[in-house]
């Protein structure tokens, strides 16, 4: 028999401690919240998939689930043709490739709540600069804390203005990967330059642009805190996404298992939608 | 097809060039004549891409003008000079079929499917791509995608040109060989005029009819394979050409002759050009082991099998010779002898000899 070395168990040790602590143990306290029901005096009753069905048939559930589905699509629908267009306008060499840079990276580095407050401030009807001159400049009626619509407005055009940056610098950093002999063969072989695009940068950016995909549809799935310190979820419950419906339940009513059979829910979907996404994605690659 | 007739030309990357130093190109004046076989020869940075670039149009030369026939194409851009071009690496379009790779310069043109077929096809025989030509081209190998990139400049009948930049660089040294006897081959059958960059003298000499030689942005010499061998016009090409390169032996020119360390050593011909530098040169193939010439000590030698490369030194300078026969040892004293047919003057470089008798 050869002996097996074993000591290569003590190097994933740490690894496997840093995971335990902090996913294993929080996911599996909401696993046991939500098959329990309790009424405090940590008393906990076995409760089944209970909360999964009531959860699933709730129409409160459901309304929350497609305003999320609504603002995601929205949101990935502007940021990732957005993102495109201005990585390839951006200059490739020279003097403005690193003031480009910064400037597209500064959004991203502003704290999400401040984020959130900023554009309060900035579109508040009377207060706002925003605010002010649509409304009293142009004479387009506009209030977010009134008019559903205008709340939408907002929070879509606030989640652009903070996360199309990223689709943008992934984009960029495809883009200029590409060899110059590609655009010579193409200019030699007289391509137009839709099929420049549509033939060697968006085969190239295929690999980048997965993973910004990826990236923008689980962070605005899972968004919270900037549509939440924006409009609190309002007007009525018509900014009320998942994430914010969530915690209403979980730390305002709190209604700890139907809040983590929700989770779980919650987990399941982002999880599904994002494995389905990835594997149809890098399905020629693994021919 | 088409003569290319480059006019004058020069090419500087600087906005204000200020002296000869500035040009990456100076004064070039050449004709690459219709359906020849051109290589480009010389070490990186010596301007040759620079003056591809200009040829394909993907430079427009900062003076000088560009004929195809007679038409003037300087200032006009790669399409519309209709030319090919295979680069260092495989370009090739990665969500195409291989088919659909060589189709793609021509739908561009506008051609119907049926001449699209008829002209894939043929090109797929002609380079062995056949069996491949449904396959997804991003999964071929490296030398496969570089017949691809050749694929695309040769389907297209009326190119002026096609120009090869290096296209063996990444290509495995066993299967070089087999691609560069391809090209030659391609070369009778489609009968296109070509220009082969590269800084290999073995690729430049088995590819071209006609190797011009380029040295800091100037053409050093043009000639056939066995002229360069034979006489080069410069001790850059001797050197540059050759393995071993040319023997170069500082000398004395007096009274018509020439003096390597005080020994007269006999010319080709008589010298018709004087300069501050004056240097003999023959080729290692071209000095032998004897009785008589120059003393040297022998300091190294190489037994490559069917001949062997003795390395002697005489006073500071290194002479080479191919020795066919008994090998001396590294030590010995031996006296070398210069063919004398073989053995030039150079002044500051250039050729200042003249053969006997023509």
């Amino acid at each position: 028999m050869r002996s097996v070395n074993q000591k290569a168990w003590f190097f994933v040790l740490p690894v496997l401690v840093l995971v335990a602590f902090n996913a294993l143990i929080p996911i599996m306290t909401v696993v046991n919240y939500s098959v329990q029901e309790t009424f405090g005096n940590n008393q906990f009753f076995w409760h089944g998939l209970g909360w999964f069905q009531d959860i699933l048939q709730s129409d409160r559930f459901r309304a929350a689930l497609g305003r999320q589905v609504l603002f995601t699509v929205m949101v990935l629908a502007i940021q990732v043709p957005l993102g495109i267009v201005i990585a390839l306008a951006m200059p490739r060499k020279g003097f403005w490739v690193p003031v480009c840079l910064v400037l597209m990276a500064l959004p991203m580095l502003i704290p999400w709540n401040v984020v959130g407050a900023m554009w309060n401030i900035f579109t508040l009807p009377k207060i706002g600069m925003m605010g002010y001159f649509l409304n009293d400049v142009l004479g387009i009626r506009y209030d977010m804390t009134q008019d559903p619509v205008a709340a939408w407005v907002t929070i879509v055009v606030m989640d652009v203005w903070h996360w199309t940056s990223l689709v943008v610098l992934l984009c960029y950093a495809g883009l200029v990967s590409i060899p110059d002999a590609y655009y010579q063969a193409a200019k030699i072989d007289g391509a137009s330059p839709w099929k420049v695009f549509r033939y060697i940068q968006l085969p190239k950016m295929k690999t980048v642009l997965t993973i910004a995909i990826l990236l923008r549809f689980m962070d605005s799935f899972n968004v919270y805190t900037e549509p939440f310190v924006l409009t609190g979820g309002g007007p009525g419950n018509s900014t009320t996404l998942l994430s914010i419906d969530l915690v209403k339940i979980a730390l305002g009513q709190f209604d700890l298992g139907p809040a983590a059979a929700m989770s779980l829910i919650y987990f399941a979907i982002t999880l599904l939608v994002s494995w389905l996404f990835y594997t149809l994605m890098t399905k020629d690659d693994r021919r | 097809m088409a003569k290319i007739t480059l006019s004058k030309l020069r090419h500087s990357y600087m906005a204000r060039p200020q002296g000869p130093a500035d040009y990456a190109l100076k004064e070039i004046d050449h004709v690459w004549e219709d359906g020849g076989a051109y290589a480009l020869l010389g070490p990186s940075g010596c301007g040759k891409s620079t003056l591809l670039n200009i040829i394909s149009g993907l430079l427009v030369p900062s003076e000088g003008r560009i004929l195809f026939n007679d038409r003037d194409v300087t200032e006009l851009p790669p399409d519309k000079r209709n030319i090919a071009q295979v680069f260092q690496f495989p370009v090739i379009y990665d969500t195409m079929t291989v088919y659909d790779n060589l189709a793609f310069p021509l739908r561009n043109r506008g051609r119907d499917e049926a001449t699209v077929k008829a002209r894939v096809t043929a090109i797929a025989e002609m380079l062995e791509l056949t069996p491949m030509l449904g396959m997804r081209a991003a999964h071929l190998s490296a030398d496969n995608k570089q017949k691809i990139s050749m694929g695309r400049g040769l389907v297209r009948q009326d190119v002026n040109v096609i120009m090869f930049d290096e296209p063996l660089t990444v290509i495995d040294p066993h299967l070089k060989w087999k691609l560069r006897s391809k090209l030659k081959e391609l070369h009778h059958r489609v009968n296109a005029t070509m220009i082969y960059v590269t800084h290999d003298q073995t690729e430049a000499l088995t590819f071209a009819d006609q190797v011009v030689v380029m040295d800091l942005g100037v053409i050093v010499q043009i000639g056939t394979p066995r002229e360069l061998f034979e006489r080069p016009a410069h001790t850059f090409v001797g050197h540059f050409i050759g393995s071993p390169g040319m023997n170069v032996l500082p000398c004395e020119v007096k009274g018509g002759a020439a003096f390597f360390r005080g020994v007269q050593v006999p010319l080709e011909g008589p010298i018709v050009k004087s300069g501050a530098r004056t240097e003999i040169g023959v080729r290692p193939e071209f000095v032998s082991l004897g009785a008589g010439g120059i003393e040297a000590r022998v300091r190294k030698v190489a037994d490559l099998g069917r001949h062997g490369v003795v390395e002697a030194v005489a006073g500071e300078t290194r002479i080479s010779a191919i020795v066919h026969g008994p090998m001396p040892s590294p030590g010995e004293t031996v006296r070398l002898d210069f063919r004398r047919d073989m053995t030039r003057l150079y002044a500051d470089g250039w050729i200042a000899t003249e053969a006997a008798g023509g």
